[in-house]
């Protein structure tokens, strides 16, 4: 409930400092105003919407497969650990904004360049945390799973891996945090449909009530995915109690 | 049941370049439980790794059973998945099949028998301890090596399971390592005192009558006495 007052407090303030100052709607338009284009546009902004999300969720499944399969692989072979893993750690130092136009350029203005463009910003975050989560079994399993003749398979597979879930799980939260931002990134520089296509248009246009409208339910589309991700992500280590709640 | 008897021949462990034993040899009946009493820091536990092979360069005797001072219990499996848990890892699905009544039954007889789909995160620690105790059994191996099993178990629970491994154990060849003198009078056929370093192993005690040993036997009380006499000199 107070979460909500607070966010009421901020919108009356917000739309009193318009009306204070004076400001024209393409500059700062009011709350009101945004919810009226809200209610207007629905089902351009429905539309739009549905085709972000889904960039989102392809974009987020991708990230997490592929990571994935990366940090197993860098587990269970020394050979692909010490070839491959100083590479995925550089690739980190280029900023992917610079990459996005080349993937626009390579993939088009569909959506395929913003699926890759959502799964390259979480593949980092995904290889690491479970990557970590690999490395750091408890070394009294490790060496139970030895004295009953385990195979290096079996420990990968039943005891390593169902070990690292909880890191993984954060792993995927922060994925889920910032699958948007890829997605988003990759409308902006160049797309054909989307919430992110919509501002850039709209901004042109001088039509800032309906831009604010469509970053609003990209607020909101990017708090489902995170809290979605997050009900899975419990899910998958039900023996592993959360606190704070 | 005949169980093999197990030795350890001039052995040589290091531990982190510092030296535990060298030339260690020592001899375990079979078929007994031989309780290795020594202050902690001494290389008990070294010791029992390396017959265990879990030590870098050791390869162990034969299969063995290993039970470790934590229970290691997986926190995803069920109790009844975790005492099947070398038949998991092994793959064999029929030797699973068939040992799972001979799991359920373990867990009946250390009192788990209502528990077997239970996580172990929602078992006490001597409950925990005992379903460690059914999977360690569960491996039916004639050699069991166990590294202060009961250690961090309040004095009633620990008694519970000492009686209840005495039981369950009879006919293998057990050795088990501990710091409590009570503990290893009370569970061991042989008794040696583990001291100094490098590490030797003191003359094999011979308490008399059979294990588990009533705790409240005078002759078993004096025993303790001059053990942990014979411990405080050690060092």
């Amino acid at each position: 409930m107070r979460p909500l007052v607070t966010a009421l407090g901020l919108l009356a303030g917000w739309e009193l400092l318009v009306w204070l100052m004076g400001l024209p709607p393409y500059i700062l338009p009011p709350p009101s105003r945004v919810a009226v284009v809200l209610i207007d546009r629905r089902e351009l902004l429905v539309e739009q919407a549905a085709w972000t999300a889904t960039e989102m969720i392809l974009g987020l499944a991708l990230g997490l497969l592929l990571g994935a399969a990366l940090a197993v692989l860098f587990a269970a072979s020394a050979g692909w650990r010490r070839w491959a893993l100083p590479l995925v750690i550089v690739s980190q130092a280029i900023p992917v904004i610079a990459v996005a136009p080349l993937l626009v350029l390579w993939l088009g203005y569909g959506m395929a360049s913003k699926v890759a463009m959502a799964a390259l910003v979480i593949f980092f975050p995904v290889v690491s945390s479970l990557y970590d989560g690999l490395r750091r079994t408890d070394p009294g399993w490790l060496e139970l799973a030895r004295t009953m003749d385990a195979s290096p398979r079996a420990i990968l597979l039943q005891i390593r891996l169902p070990a690292a879930l909880p890191a993984f799980a954060s792993g995927a939260r922060i994925a889920a945090a910032v699958a948007p931002i890829g997605a988003v990134i990759g409308e902006w520089v160049g797309a054909s449909a989307g919430l992110g296509f919509l501002m850039t248009q709209s901004l042109a246009r001088g039509q800032t009530p309906l831009a604010f409208a469509a970053l609003f339910i990209l607020c909101l589309l990017g708090l489902g995915l995170y809290v979605a991700t997050d009900r899975l992500a419990r899910r998958l280590v039900p023996w592993q109690p959360i606190q704070g709640d | 049941m005949s169980s093999p008897a197990l030795s350890v021949r001039s052995a040589r462990i290091v531990l982190d370049d510092h030296v535990v034993a060298e030339e260690l040899s020592l001899d375990f009946a079979g078929g007994r439980t031989t309780c290795l009493l020594g202050r902690s820091g001494v290389g008990k536990t070294s010791l029992l790794r390396h017959l265990a092979g879990l030590l870098p360069g050791t390869v162990r005797a034969g299969p063995v059973a290993y039970m470790a001072q934590r229970d290691l219990l997986l926190p995803w499996l069920s109790v009844l998945d975790n005492v099947l848990l070398g038949h998991r890892l092994r793959r064999d699905a029929t030797a699973r099949r068939d040992a799972e009544p001979r799991a359920r039954s373990l867990l009946a007889e250390v009192g788990l028998g209502d528990r077997l789909d239970a996580l172990p995160q929602t078992l006490s620690g001597g409950m925990r301890q005992r379903a460690a105790l059914a999977r360690t059994l569960c491996e039916d191996r004639q050699i069991v090596l166990m590294d202060e099993p009961f250690g961090h178990l309040d004095a009633v629970t620990r008694f519970d399971l000492q009686d209840l491994s005495a039981r369950l154990l009879q006919g293998r060849t057990v050795v088990l390592v501990t710091h409590d003198p009570l503990e290893a009078l009370r569970l061991g056929h042989e008794v040696r005192v583990l001291s100094g370093a490098p590490l030797r192993a003191g003359p094999p005690i011979m308490p008399a009558g059979s294990v588990p040993r009533d705790p409240a036997d005078p002759a078993l009380l004096t025993l303790q006495a001059e053990l942990i006499r014979e411990l405080r000199h050690g060092s």
